[in-house]
């Protein structure tokens, strides 16, 4: 039997001590991080790359490639302070792109989750919901984000309102699926043991399906912001005005290669920053599912 | 491990029925399925459980155990007959009648003392400081009192069922119905178990229906074993266990004990032989329902 008696401490056990707090956690957990393998592997992965393609487009040139703007290129580029081409870590504009991008995203993933989620959890816990929405929402979601970009300019004036638009209709699908995935996972024994301890409807909703199906809508949303970043070039490309999107589009337009592929990796990086966002959040919320995921090594 | 149930002289907080409830079936049907191919689970189901008896139900693999125990739960309703908790049909789920299930169903996203302050919480039937002291007092009889602000997940099978435990006793149901409670757990720890629910049990005398497959566990802990037969489930014997309290683990190998285990061995496997053979002639056996159906609309 492996269960500790409760109060009583092991003999030649030494007794383990709380948690580092503050500055001693931080550095308990960088060095933690360090001894892994996974820093290195990560940096390893990004040299294996970066030689890759360095080795394709400006030791070799390889046919096809000679055209593309090497590493070399991009990054001296990037990192000028007088760039050639006007966009670089040093240049207004560069931030400017990344700015109005960003706050396209929040604004659409916000409308999109605010939406998302309630219909979500509305379609999953009642039957009455779910008969009326779910055909609806199975028509309208397989119509390419592209597709919409017409109607998106005419419905709406402006520069800010179409984008922001197909951005929060991309990801609202994902969310909301995702969602009423969540609350069709958990586990029946859950609400009849609620409704055993004297849960009304409404007790079922907030407490059993609510934080029951927190997983999947986590998972759902971090796949959310992703689409939307999808999405968001999409329509900047069309009708933008600003923009990472817009940057790819508008150095395609003026023939130059360099500051096109610095807006796509910018909006790699910066789509990848996003998810992160949302999953350390998610698991501020759930607690109970980082230990439950930690007790089996992950 | 030595978690015994604290014997101080605090008790379970009295009601007015104390937690002695009577539960009644009266020909009791169930089944399930459109109405040519169904298959009926219960058929005339009558028995009673007695207040502040432990009654322990067993039966074949596959018979209407768990149908049941959904039944008196109320998350389903019989097709005919009355189920009557001290002489008031169960309509629904409902705190008075608490059950343990099978695989662990304490809420994961809530730790051990919220689980518990669950129940009592919704209902608002008990507040605060109050609250608090009930909940930390069951958790400690279960012996989790060290363990209160963990989540499921990071206790153990046995801490599981302990807590889960906690989380019925708290709400002083009339009865508390257990559909094989200790199912999963390895031998020792299930031993174990059983021994300290004896405890639990064997202080409050709450009425209790404890659903088993296991043999030595229903006569180890009961003052009724009931036998049920194949499918179509009814009573198809009772046997009173003389054994006396409170019960130790020894008493299992007393000649008596040997007698009640005979006894119901011989049924059981008459049942399950029944179910073994007929298993194999599973179409014969649904054609012969519909024809019985067809009979009955005839008639």
């Amino acid at each position: 039997m492996s269960e500790p008696v409760a109060g009583q401490p092991q003999p030649g056990v030494t007794p383990v001590q709380g948690p580092p707090a503050g500055l001693g956690m931080f550095l308990y957990k960088a060095r933690k991080n360090l001894t892994g393998s996974t820093p290195y592997l990560m940096m390893g992965g990004i040299g294996l790359w970066l030689l890759t393609w360095w080795l394709l487009c400006e030791v070799f040139s390889v046919p096809r490639f000679e055209k593309m703007p090497g590493p070399v290129a991009v990054l001296s580029e990037l990192f000028s302070v007088e760039p050639f081409l006007g966009i670089s870590v040093f240049t207004q504009e560069y931030y400017q792109h990344i700015y109005l991008s960003c706050r396209r995203i929040f604004f659409a993933f916000m409308i999109a989750t605010g939406l998302g989620v309630p219909l979500g959890l509305f379609m999953g816990w009642s039957k009455t919901v779910r008969d009326y929405a779910f055909p609806i929402l199975e028509t309208v979601r397989p119509i390419p984000i592209l597709a919409w970009v017409p109607l998106a300019i005419l419905m709406f004036a402006g520069f800010e309102a179409p984008v922001i638009y197909l951005a929060t209709l991309a990801s609202f699908f994902v969310t909301t699926l995702n969602t009423l995935l969540g609350v069709d996972s958990i586990d029946e024994s859950y609400f009849r043991a609620a409704g055993c301890l004297g849960a009304k409807r409404r007790h079922i909703f907030w407490h059993v399906v609510v934080p029951g199906s927190m997983p999947f809508i986590f998972t759902g949303l971090q796949i959310s912001i992703g689409v939307a970043w999808f999405s968001l070039v999409a329509a900047e490309m069309v009708s933008g005005d600003g923009g990472l999107g817009y940057l790819i589009v508008d150095a395609y337009m003026n023939n130059v290669t360099v500051p096109m592929v610095i807006g796509m990796i910018t909006l790699g990086f910066v789509g990848w920053i996003t998810s992160a966002l949302v999953r350390l959040v998610g698991n501020r919320l759930m607690q109970w599912r980082v230990r439950a995921l930690a007790l089996e090594g992950r | 491990m030595t978690v015994t149930p604290a014997s101080s002289g605090e008790h379970e907080a009295q009601g007015p029925a104390s937690g002695k409830g009577k539960l009644e079936l009266r020909n009791v049907n169930k089944g399930y399925g459109e109405a040519w191919e169904r298959q009926e689970v219960l058929t005339h189901m009558s028995l009673t459980i007695a207040p502040g008896d432990l009654t322990a139900v067993i039966g074949p693999s596959g018979c209407g155990k768990s149908t049941l125990v959904d039944l008196i739960a109320g998350f389903e309703r019989p097709d005919s007959g009355e189920i009557l908790l001290n002489g008031e049909p169960v309509t629904g789920p409902a705190h008075d009648r608490m059950v343990v299930f099978q695989e662990t169903a304490l809420l994961p996203w809530l730790t051990a003392y919220q689980n518990v302050a669950f129940g009592p919480k919704l209902r608002g039937d008990l507040k605060g400081e109050a609250l608090d002291a009930e909940i930390n007092r069951l958790l400690d009889k279960v012996g989790l009192a060290e363990f209160k602000d963990k989540y499921p997940i990071q206790l153990s099978g046995g801490m599981q069922r302990r807590a889960e435990l906690a989380r019925a006793m708290i709400n002083n149901p009339l009865i508390m119905i257990m559909d094989e409670p200790f199912r999963g757990l390895d031998a020792m720890t299930r031993e174990l178990m059983q021994e300290f629910f004896l405890k639990l049990f064997e202080e409050t005398r709450r009425t209790n229906l404890f659903v088993t497959s296991e043999l030595d566990e229903a006569i180890f802990l009961a003052d009724r074993l009931i036998v049920l037969s194949n499918r179509p489930t009814s009573v198809r014997e009772t046997i009173e266990i003389g054994l006396p309290r409170p019960r130790e683990f020894h008493m299992l190998s007393s000649p008596e004990a040997f007698k009640y285990k005979r006894q119901a061995m011989e049924v059981l496997h008459e049942e399950a032989m029944r179910g073994f053979t007929r298993s194999g002639d599973q179409q014969a056996f649904l054609d012969a329902y519909r024809k019985g159906d067809e009979a009955q609309s005839d008639g």
